[in-house]
């Protein structure tokens, strides 16, 4: 896939990641969708298969989730460099490409977290602050079951695939249980995985 | 002769406690912390912070955690620049952020541009759904391990289960799109919490 960005292109870039930014609540995947609509459907920037290769490699790769974002940018940078068959040539754009797109999801978010926390910790005895805090525990807490949920729920249903669930609880029990070390356990997943044992 | 204590300094509660020594401490522990985030770095997070270096109880990671979850945002990322910032300030923040971000960035891209020359190899898809599953486990069993930070929470055991069950079905089972679950069952948590807390502090006032 081969396009062509001019500079209001890559302003245009950046300013929807800006715009996307302070809208991320519960994580940047939260505004996927809509970077769907506007990068893939609208644009014709990035491929359909970039898009999902993206989120699924930034998903197994260490680090943030954000960093699907980053992939958007490094593919649409390809894309505009002359894309795959240029090879490093392209890679120039590519770093234009993460940049925008890193600094636009990620400048506004942090500077309203950094502002906002600050003056929550400051005003930590304040009765609002102690009872959203006290409020949002269980929700939060639930959040993250929940999560653990929709990862089981997508990679299919308990009849289907059951081995993934069966590993998915193991796997719970483990590390609530002991302290065996998480890599010990991804490292287990992906050999079954491997072997297409799960 | 004065009879010794007995010291039993590991179970012992230390009055001193354990923080990050240095701005580098903070931007090395959380690269190293983000290096181990396979598929969600939170459960990482919560064992490296609470469990291992004991900078935060888990009281104060939940409290937290809601803070950076409600704010827009990737939440580890505002987790990590808030903890930073508690320490050595804006330094502190930008270090924690800059230890998240730099390595798993340049980890991500090198696996882009490699990728992008070979081929599908069916193990490797094989190898990220069984990695999949794992971080399933790693999400979930973190959620139960922090359940215990409830025990002291001024809204009760009752309304804290409900609120936690009413999350679990409307997200996981119902998919209602997070800012209205946000909206409306934090909305009724912050009500009773604010309730709560106001009995706490006057219970002359209470009949």
């Amino acid at each position: 896939m081969s396009i062509t960005l001019h500079t209001a292109d890559w302003l245009a870039l950046l300013g929807h990641f800006l715009s996307l930014s302070l809208l991320a609540v519960g994580g940047a995947i939260t505004t996927a969708p809509d970077m769907h609509r506007y990068l893939v459907t609208q644009q014709h920037w990035l491929s359909d298969a970039q898009f999902n290769s993206s989120i699924a490699l930034a998903q197994a790769a260490p680090g943030p989730n954000v960093l699907f974002i980053a992939l958007f940018g490094w593919n649409i940078g390809i894309n505009a460099g002359g894309g795959v068959a240029a090879g490093y040539h392209a890679w120039p754009y590519a770093a234009l490409g993460v940049l925008c797109a890193m600094i636009g999801i990620m400048v506004p978010s942090t500077t309203l977290t950094f502002a906002a926390a600050r003056w929550g910790h400051q005003n930590r005895e304040l009765r609002p602050v102690r009872a959203f805090k006290q409020g949002m525990a269980p929700i939060v807490i639930a959040l993250l079951i929940a999560t653990g949920w929709i990862l089981s729920a997508n990679q299919g249903t308990l009849a289907t695939s059951w081995p993934l669930w069966l590993l998915t609880v193991i796997t719970a029990v483990l590390v609530w249980r002991t302290r065996i070390h998480m890599l010990w356990l991804l490292a287990a997943g992906g050999v079954l995985g491997w072997f297409g044992w799960v | 002769m004065p009879e010794r204590p007995p010291s039993n300094p590991d179970k012992s509660t230390a009055p001193q406690r354990a923080r990050p020594h240095s701005v580098s401490d903070l931007f090395w522990s959380f690269t190293w912390l983000a290096l181990q985030g396979f598929g969600g770095v939170l459960a990482i997070v919560q064992r490296e912070m609470v469990e291992k270096k004991q900078w935060l109880t888990r009281e104060e990671f939940v409290e937290d955690w809601a803070v950076a979850q409600i704010l827009p945002g990737p939440n580890v990322v505002n987790l990590s620049l808030m903890i930073g910032d508690r320490y050595f300030g804006m330094r502190g923040a930008l270090a924690a952020l800059a230890g998240m971000l730099t390595f798993p960035l340049l980890i991500v891209l090198v696996l882009a541009a490699v990728l992008a020359n070979t081929a599908d190899i069916p193990g490797i898809q094989g190898a990220l759904r069984g990695m999949g599953a794992v971080a399933a486990g790693l999400f979930t069993a973190t959620g139960i391990k922090l359940i215990g930070a409830l025990k002291t929470n001024v809204m009760g055991k009752l309304a804290c289960t409900l609120l936690a069950f009413g999350t679990f079905v409307t997200v996981a089972l119902l998919r209602v799109p997070l800012v209205w679950v946000l909206l409306g069952i934090g909305g009724l948590a912050f009500a009773w919490a604010y309730r709560q807390i106001g009995q706490l502090r006057a219970p002359q006032g209470a009949p």
